[in-house]
């Protein structure tokens, strides 16, 4: 399945999605689109709804009202056309499973029976190990990696099925400075060269500003998407939240903070929305 | 069945029950349901080594529920303790069959040392049993704030000069303890139930500590009785009744728990977590 | 080799039934055993082990064979356990262990029952502790057929399996059944569990069950080989536990043989602490977690 992808080509479209769960309205008609070889962040705290999003665009989650288009036709069911990295993989280290044992699992562990074991098979998980940078620890244990290291296997892991999309659920949580610019850097480096549709999402968009393409801001089931510069202004995220919130940029940085007249934000190390339980 | 050697059953019993009440509290607490599982099986082993030698039972079992408590807490310092303390626990089995494989009175003796009896404890053994039990509950109290402490905050514990280590050993031997005396009449394979059920049910029905705690206590009198008592007129083994009663208590606890949280109380405060 | 084999060993007819038997269930244990593992459901393999001493004197109470008893209860155990699902896992522990309670209450009752109206004290050992060598020879279609169907689930489950145990997310995401997956596997494990218990006792069959397979997962790093290792170690301990459990004849007590389930769950626990020596000293250091973190830095 070879990416005959254009830049900029749509790859994902949902228009006017809700979903309700348990009698509460967790998505309201939400609509964006992802293109290819474009990296987008899908931004919010915990709570408002990101979560969701990703588990309706994987069919997990059926959207109660509004619709969803992949690839040029509308999508009911799932399909495997979507690499997915969840946020924990709790990996117990006597697994039985080497690190390129799990890449191997994303080309063909959904099929029934035993691997016949074959030298094209073997190639694509050597080139992808080599893509991500993990052909040194190809051989470990995958319960005994460090966090940075599982993580990138995952990513071999959801990309070796060439997936048109990737989604990416809090791939930085957890990960050193170090760690967090090495994962943003590989994964803006493989959507523009197999020209694959990115979605990560974060609490923080600071990790991602150098790379991201496009963001998604989420608040209270409610999303505005489009550039950042479009999207991180005052009066876009006030109208989100429903109330002031503001925006400051100091330096490369850019925080959102709750109104005066409230206990303002937080740190200084993360922009951090603050989900209001009044808005959900 | 109030006369003669049911005296001695009555007493061990009661003293046998506060000790699971009391105790019991804690092993829920500290989810070392495990250790209650693990332990009685290698007392099981120890009687049946004791009852080949000829030997007091009582003594076989606290030797080996000693030795076997203070290495299942040894090797579960030692990480992945789970496949190691689960074939430990095979293999005291195993011992056990062994050792009344080569004794004459195999089934038996096999049969009441599992699931209990009701002629289990000789008027000989009553006085060490009535003073282990003793030693149990006054060590527990004793020790009741500290083994909190490490059971529910093991750090906290550790800041403020309770190893959490040493409570472990401490609390692991008392369940040998707890074990050595109860093996002989509710049998080594429903002795944990005794253990688990009765707090599991007041848990259930109360956060508070020495509620659940003396909850814990009245709900083993009355299993341990009723299951005596029964077991005297029916001739069916203890361990049937003290498993079933164990199992319904701690449903009729769980229904009675969700029956009140259904009621709509002032108090309700939306206690999900945001999303 | 008189010495080693006791005498009219190879000509036994049980000791050939128990050797075929053996020899299957310890390989169908082995590998069910690491996925077991591995899915961390090691408890439920226990629990299911010791309820099949319910269902099988509860067999015999009905004059049953006691392998339909076992695979009886195993299936219905596993069908509740599917059907509750997973909750908070202190919760899920707590409401098992009572449960087991109750069903090893009525493995009491039932066995006592056994034993006073079919005037049959043996009963109780058989089912508890097994009875490979009183294995009925019209039982081995039976059972190797049982096996076979176990160890095919697997099989034919096996890249499914590997990946819902790695991540159930992943998998669902990937369109991997991963509920008729869970499904299939409870299956193979309540049968493998089953035709153990016939072997060496309801309540030995965990030794079998995990024993080969930690084992296994300690010696090598790949699914294939820990499968294939895992019933090796299985078949081997199983052989030697009959030899020695025939030679045991003539030790003491004499004339009446050391139980072959003994010779299992020791050979098992053998074997195992063999396979922790090399790798970790037998004193832990003060902070168990500094030291794995600190071989990461090594750059292990």
């Amino acid at each position: 399945m070879d990416a005959t992808r254009i830049d900029g080509e749509e790859v994902l479209k949902l228009e006017e999605v809700s979903v309700w769960l348990s009698g509460r309205q967790v998505l309201r008609e939400i609509s964006f689109t992802l293109r290819a070889a474009e990296m987008t962040g899908l931004i919010g705290s915990n709570g408002a709804g990101k979560t969701t999003i990703f588990r309706v665009i994987l069919g997990l989650q059926r959207a109660s009202e509004g619709r969803i288009w992949m690839s040029g036709r509308t999508r009911s069911g799932r399909q495997p056309a979507i690499g997915y990295v969840p946020q924990t993989v709790v990996l117990d280290p006597d697994m039985p499973l080497r690190a390129r044992d799990v890449v191997g699992l994303g080309l063909d562990g959904q099929r029934i029976g035993i691997p016949l074991p074959s030298r094209h098979r073997r190639q694509l998980i050597d080139e992808m190990l080599q893509q991500v940078d993990a052909t040194h620890f190809a051989n470990a244990r995958v319960g005994r990696l460090s966090g940075g290291e599982q993580r990138r296997i995952l990513i071999a892991h959801a990309l070796i099925s060439r997936p048109a999309l990737l989604l990416l659920d809090e791939p930085l949580i957890n990960l050193d400075i170090r760690s967090e610019h090495e994962v943003v850097a590989l994964l803006s480096r493989i959507a523009k060269e197999q020209r694959i549709a990115v979605l990560i999402s974060a609490h923080d968009m600071n990790p991602l500003l150098p790379a991201m393409d496009r963001i998604i801001y989420v608040a209270g089931g409610r999303t505005a998407s489009g550039t950042t510069e479009e999207v991180v202004q005052t009066e876009v995220l006030s109208k989100l939240y429903g109330r002031q919130v503001d925006v400051i940029r100091l330096r490369n940085r850019v925080l959102v903070v709750s109104g005066s007249d409230e206990t303002s934000a937080t740190d200084h190390e993360h922009a951090h929305a603050i989900a209001d339980p009044g808005l959900v | 069945m109030f006369s003669g050697f049911m005296v001695t059953t009555w007493l061990a019993a009661t003293m046998v029950a506060v000790v699971a009440g009391v105790l019991g509290f804690f092993i829920v607490l500290r989810g070392a349901a495990f250790i209650a599982h693990a332990v009685p099986n290698g007392a099981f082993a120890g009687a049946a080594a004791a009852s080949l030698l000829g030997l007091s039972s009582l003594l076989g079992l606290g030797i080996f529920a000693v030795g076997g408590a203070l290495s299942i807490s040894w090797l579960s310092r030692r990480g992945r303790h789970d496949v190691v303390t689960a074939l430990a626990l095979v293999l005291m089995l195993g011992l056990g069959a062994l050792f009344l494989s080569m004794s004459e009175e195999y089934a038996s003796e096999m049969f009441s040392l599992l699931f209990g009896d009701v002629v289990g404890v000789s008027s000989a053994e009553l006085l060490p049993i009535l003073g282990l039990g003793v030693a149990c509950v006054a060590a527990t109290l004793v020790l009741f704030r500290p083994l909190m402490l490490s059971s529910v905050m093991p750090d906290a514990g550790d800041a403020r000069g309770v190893r959490a280590g040493r409570m472990e050993v401490c609390f692991v031997l008392l369940v040998a303890l707890a074990t050595t005396m109860t093996v002989p009449i509710v049998g080594a394979f429903l002795m944990f139930s005794l253990m688990i059920a009765p707090a599991a049910a007041a848990r259930s029905l109360t956060a508070r500590p020495e509620l659940a705690m003396g909850l814990a206590v009245g709900i083993a009198l009355l299993i341990v009785w009723m299951s005596i008592a029964l077991s005297y007129l029916s001739g069916w083994p203890i361990g049937f009744f003290v498993g079933m009663l164990g199992a319904s208590s701690y449903g009729v606890a769980r229904g009675f728990a969700s029956y009140l949280q259904s009621r709509p109380t002032q108090r309700q405060v939306a206690s999900e977590p945001i999303g | 080799m008189g010495f080693v084999f006791g005498p009219g060993f190879f000509q036994s007819s049980p000791v050939q039934v128990a050797l075929i038997v053996g020899t299957v269930v310890s390989v169908v244990s082995g590998v069910v055993g690491v996925f077991t593992v591995v899915r961390g459901q090691s408890f439920t393999g226990h629990a299911l082990a010791d309820l099949g001493a319910t269902g099988g004197s509860g067999a015999f109470l009905l004059g049953v064979n006691q392998l339909l008893g076992f695979v009886a209860i195993a299936a219905v155990a596993a069908g509740a356990i599917e059907l509750v699902g997973l909750r908070r896992p202190r919760g899920r522990d707590l409401a098992t262990g009572v449960v087991l309670g109750a069903g090893l209450g009525l493995a009491a009752l039932f066995l006592y029952l056994d034993t006073t109206f079919s005037n049959t004290t043996g009963a109780s050992i058989t089912i508890l502790f097994g009875s490979l060598f009183a294995i009925d020879s019209s039982l081995v279609p039976v059972i190797v057929a049982l096996s076979v169907i176990s160890l095919g689930t697997v099989l034919v489950l096996y890249r499914m399996l590997l990946f819902s145990s790695l991540s159930s997310d992943m998998a669902a995401a990937r369109a991997v059944p991963v509920r008729a997956v869970g499904v299939g596997y409870l299956v193979a494990l309540a049968l493998a569990v089953s035709l153990s218990a016939m072997t060496i006792g309801a309540v030995l069959s965990t030794a079998l069950l995990i024993g080969p397979a930690a084992c296994a997962l300690r010696l090598t790093r790949r699914p294939g080989p820990a499968l294939a290792l895992a019933a090796l170690i299985g078949v081997v301990v199983t052989w030697l536990s009959i030899l020695l459990a025939y030679d045991s004849y003539y030790w003491p007590p004499g004339g009446r043989g050391w139980p072959v389930s003994f010779f299992v769950v020791a050979l098992v626990f053998t074997f195992y602490l063999l396979t922790q020596v090399p790798v970790r000293g037998w004193f832990p250091r003060r902070d168990p977690g500094r030291s794995s973190a600190n071989r990461r830095l090594e750059g292990r």
